[in-house]
């Protein structure tokens, strides 16, 4: 069921993937939306940014690619919608490989979101809002309809928003056209790249919020790349954990938390720090 | 006869002599601008036209205006006319800031935003119409004014191999050492240069606003 890396695994590792399998067997009914399968990418001087990665994305669940910077989760991502071509190995959408994709076919049909730079600022909300159904040629009572219907969607009036332009919006306020924009031709599937990363602490939680109820409605194959450990907890079915360029294991938030792995301890180290500082907190308070 | 009186008592040659001018100008710039910004984005395409694209246009505006116009005297269609080969060389001498910001502008454009762009599945040429040529239009309308503003003192020198335009009082008032007839020529020509650069930055400004 599950493939095997070809280099010696460490024993967290191997549980995990067998416990993977297991699940995979006791529920056959998940369909794989996105595979790795022994993908290694190099830079132009030939250093490995990932080394045989082999991974599954089921349909409907939010898989987080947590990572230090450099750790090659944007890679990851990039790799799947065929902004980069990988030199080894194969990556599997839609049970078909992305070299033998149309890559124009295959980007409409993935939604793509990343952090802060990612609005046209020459365009309106609305226009950017309805920049792939118009390359997909709907007709334009169809596209202001689906417009309106996602402003709403993503929390903004459509009479308020629609006409503004990106420097008219707060940070919050970009990420949601940004959400929007990538859901516009109502894609199976959702590469998000940090894309809450560049904002306040508070309006991060509340889109955070948002994000994770909407996606329980929609029911969307989710690839989220971050390195928040507390967002990774909260939105992700499972966490996938990249280290320079290798996946470290990928875990339910439930074994992440009990997980021996000594990269996985750093991250639920942070995560209990923070637990004993709420504690520490709560004691003053008292 | 004091300076106003003098225009007056030319205005209608005036009048002519800057139309004339306004013409060579305007269409020179529309053949810059029609070559110019197409040769700024095979440069921002192909790698190994740039440097040739750019080198050759920096290479034209070195010439002095007076030996450019010299060159092309020997060109057989273009030496048909005074006015036409002085559009030609004008046209030449604008290429270099359009084709230079053209380039400028285009490469200039945030990667991210490009990368957005391929993300979202758009074709190389939607990427180049919709993103790219409207993040990168003031950069390029910059380019538009600062040549547009040579030209027009450029144009004076037109007048050296018949072309008229208001050049022709220039060098008439050189020759009669008569000041009047040099401003007659100079003062529209400098008022006409700040009223283009005036204008086109107007046009900037407004394309500038949202990014």
């Amino acid at each position: 069921m599950t493939r095997f890396p070809a280099d010696p695994m460490t024993r967290s590792q191997a549980w995990v993937l067998c416990s993977n399998a297991l699940h995979c067997m006791t529920t056959p009914d998940r369909n794989i939306a996105i595979e790795f399968l022994d993908v290694t990418y190099r830079t132009a001087d030939g250093r490995p940014l990932i080394s045989n990665l082999n991974l599954r994305v089921f349909t409907g669940e939010t898989l987080v690619l947590l990572g230090r910077s450099g750790s090659g989760k944007t890679t990851t991502l990039k790799l799947i919608n065929r902004l980069l071509v990988c030199h080894e190995g194969q990556v599997i959408v839609e049970s078909k490989s992305t070299a033998a994709w149309d890559p124009i076919r295959l980007r409409r049909h993935i939604g793509y979101a990343i952090q802060e730079v990612g609005l046209f600022p020459h365009i309106t909300v609305e226009r950017n809002v309805a920049l792939v159904p118009q390359l997909e040629g709907w007709e334009p009572g169809k596209i202001q309809s689906r417009v309106e219907e996602l402003l709403t969607l993503v929390g903004l009036s459509p009479p308020e928003f629609r006409h503004r332009y990106p420097h008219q919006l707060s940070g919050g306020q970009r990420q949601r056209v940004g959400l929007g924009r990538a859901l516009a031709a109502d894609p199976p599937i959702l590469l998000m790249d940090e894309p809450f990363g560049a904002l306040d602490p508070v309006t991060r939680a509340d889109i955070q919020r948002e994000f994770k109820s909407l996606q329980q409605r929609l029911n969307k194959t989710v690839v989220f790349v971050t390195h928040d450990v507390r967002e990774a907890m909260l939105l992700g079915t499972r966490i996938a954990v990249l280290e320079k360029g290798r996946l470290q294991g990928i875990y339910s938030p439930a074994e992440f938390l009990q997980s021996n792995d000594p990269v996985v301890s750093e991250y639920s180290g942070v995560l209990r720090s923070e637990m004993d500082f709420l504690q520490h907190l709560n004691k003053v308070i008292q | 006869m004091n300076l106003l009186q003098f225009f007056a008592a030319h205005s209608a040659e005036i009048m002519r002599s800057a139309l004339e001018h306004i013409r060579m100008v305007g269409i020179a710039m529309l053949l810059a601008t029609a070559a110019g910004i197409p040769l700024g984005i095979l440069a921002t395409r192909w790698r190994g036209l740039r440097a040739p694209v750019l080198g050759i246009s920096n290479i034209i505006q070195t010439i002095p205006s007076l030996a450019l116009f010299g060159f092309l005297l020997p060109v057989p269609w273009l030496a048909d006319r005074a006015s036409r080969l002085a559009i030609t060389a004008l046209a030449l001498y604008s290429l270099l800031p359009i084709v230079r910001n053209t380039y400028a502008g285009i490469t200039g454009v945030d990667p991210a935003v490009r990368e957005v762009g391929k993300g979202m599945g758009m074709t190389d040429r939607q990427l180049l119409f919709r993103v790219e040529l409207p993040l990168a239009m003031s950069t390029i309308l910059a380019g538009i004014r600062v040549a547009t503003v040579i030209a027009v003192g450029v144009a004076t020198i037109a007048a050296a191999i018949g072309a008229g335009g208001l050049g022709e009082f220039v060098f008439r008032g050189v020759a009669m050492v008569d000041n009047q007839f040099i401003l007659a020529g100079a003062i529209p020509a400098a008022l006409l240069a700040l009223a283009a650069d005036f204008s086109l930055g107007l046009v900037q400004k407004s394309l500038q606003r949202h990014n």
